[in-house]
């Protein structure tokens, strides 16, 4: 069965379109990357399936039922500009927030869940800022402690938004191999992305998307000159040296 | 226990209360509601009256309930119909508080209640309005119903500490997880209009608004742990209600006002010589790091 499956999925601001009937499925344990120009709504795409902004139309599925059933296998990597890093909390504390959804009301996270939490730091390398206050962090070590709250919520399926942008080298590298390891345990990944130039490195499936989907498929065959020129239309300078860039390849 | 008791421990009740509350306000950066908010509940209060034609606290906190929780409402309304947030907040806040303010001087002569009082409260007339049960004096009604709204309030924070949590700080991710983000949001804004009732007659609507949100801005400075700053915040709106008393009997002046000043200075000093975010301390920071540089 299909992970997610997005039915004609239409979302509107204020009347004005951002997605036009969005439909796609996509295969188990696959990195998907979702590029696509700003104001394309890819990140409205990821919102619109956990239910964050409201779908003027359309149906998601996970694993074939709506996501209000499913909750508990999916793992969400907001923005790191999202939320205000002075709040007064340690990295840890942010962690536990992805037992939260396991934990249920009234109780509070248990021993087990503190271990949990420490072991999803660790796979990050942030094990020894666990106390931190979070705005003592530097920005590539807030997107891993984000990395590792979804960690934390020990899903089967995650949604990541923009997890690279703005991070140092090391973090790079600790999010392309964690990618990896939970795509070696069947594990399936969507990643908003837009650095085109690392696209075909890192990703196995890419959806194309510019407020309509543009195409879906393996990196090998999708990936073209032709579907990316449909995707970011006439701004050709651009697109010429992406071709330059595409042609290295 | 003494006059000067009951107003210390009324004022004391106003600051944990306040202190509490406002923390989260703070936080979720919603310290114009706590204004709009403190200044409906006055057509709450009055409605109440003229419903039930008494004066007793359990309407004005029901009534102030109601007007508080339908503020939230109307404000998040105009916002995701498109107004600016804090357009909205200024229409409702003032169109509700001048429905208020002309039915209270529509039937200010019946009523026990005006509008200098509303605004300002008067905490030296409390330890003199007593509850009294088959003729046992059981001291000041205010502290009854502060003391009642108090622990409604941890009680609510005690359930529901790491839903509040998560919501203040990642909302997003709040709803994702299933969390309903939205019916948090009304819940403390019922715990905010029901303090803010509570703390009428001792501070009013105005001075309310310091307690609600000076001390949570204190504790925040001082501070990088949630419930921390919770017990933080309730210390200095204790110290100010404290200090506020004493400034007020020296210089013969309004205690409610004397609190809010306290508070004030207590900000102050802390805005200064906060270890880790004062002025000072981020100076002498800076200056060690120049000296290592150069």
């Amino acid at each position: 069965m299909n992970p997610v499956t997005v039915e004609n999925v239409t979302v509107a601001y204020h009347r004005k379109p951002v997605l036009q009937e969005v439909s796609f499925s996509v295969p188990e344990g696959k990195l998907i990357g979702i590029i696509g120009p700003n104001g394309a709504g890819k990140s409205t795409l990821i919102k619109a399936i956990l239910g964050l902004v409201p779908r003027a139309s359309g149906d998601v599925y996970i694993y074939g039922k709506p996501y209000k059933q499913q909750r508990k296998l999916v793992g969400y990597v907001p923005q790191r500009g999202s939320v205000d890093w002075d709040f007064p909390t340690n990295a840890l504390d942010v962690v536990l927030m992805g037992r939260y959804g396991h934990i249920g009301w009234f109780k509070r996270p248990s021993k087990k869940d503190v271990e949990f939490a420490l072991s999803c730091l660790e796979k990050v390398g942030m094990k020894e800022y666990a106390n931190r206050q979070i705005s003592q962090l530097s920005g590539g070590q807030q997107q891993r402690v984000f990395l590792a709250r979804a960690l934390a919520q020990d899903a089967t399926v995650y949604f990541m938004d923009e997890p690279f942008v703005g991070v140092d080298a090391a973090t790079e590298k600790a999010i392309i191999s964690l990618l990896n390891e939970l795509k070696a345990q069947g594990k399936t990944v969507l990643v908003v992305h837009h650095d085109l130039q690392t696209v075909k490195e890192y990703f196995d499936w890419v959806l194309l998307l510019n407020m309509r989907k543009i195409a879906i498929g393996p990196t090998e065959e999708t990936f073209t000159m032709e579907n990316l020129q449909k995707t970011y239309g006439g701004r050709l300078t651009f697109l010429n040296q992406q071709h330059a860039i595409i042609n290295q390849q | 226990m003494s006059y000067e008791g009951w107003i210390l421990l009324t004022g004391s009740l106003v600051g944990i209360s306040c202190g509490i509350v406002g923390c989260f306000l703070i936080l979720r950066k919603m310290a114009m509601l706590a204004d709009a908010i403190s200044h409906t509940v006055l057509l709450g209060i009055v409605g109440a009256y003229l419903i039930s034609n008494s004066l007793e606290g359990i309407y004005m906190l029901i009534g102030a309930a109601i007007v508080g929780i339908l503020t939230a409402f109307f404000v998040q309304l105009l916002h995701s119909s498109g107004v600016q947030s804090d357009a909205a907040i200024g229409v409702v806040f003032t169109s509700l508080f001048a429905v208020g303010v002309i039915l209270l001087s529509l039937f200010a002569g019946k009523v026990h209640l005006d509008t200098d009082h509303a605004l300002m409260g008067e905490i030296t007339f409390i330890p003199w309005d007593i509850l009294e049960i088959n003729g046992i004096n059981l001291g000041p009604k205010a502290v009854w119903m502060l003391g009642a709204v108090l622990v409604f309030n941890l009680i609510i924070i005690f359930l529901f500490y790491k839903e509040i949590k998560i919501s203040s700080f990642d909302p997003d991710m709040a709803v994702a997880l299933g969390i309903p983000v939205l019916l948090i949001h009304y819940l403390l804004m019922g715990m905010l209009s029901l303090t803010t009732v509570a703390s009428f007659d001792g501070v009013g609507a105005i001075l309310v608004v310091a307690m609600l949100i000076v001390p949570g801005a204190t504790a925040y400075l001082l501070t990088d742990k949630l419930s921390v700053m919770l017990i933080i915040s309730a210390i200095v709106g204790v110290l100010s209600a404290f200090a506020g008393y004493f400034i007020a009997t020296i210089f013969n002046v309004s205690i409610s006002g004397s609190m809010a000043v306290a508070a004030g200075v207590i900000f102050a000093i802390t805005f200064v010589f906060s270890p880790t975010h004062g002025l000072l301390s981020r100076w002498l920071a800076r200056k060690r790091l120049q000296n290592k540089s150069a």
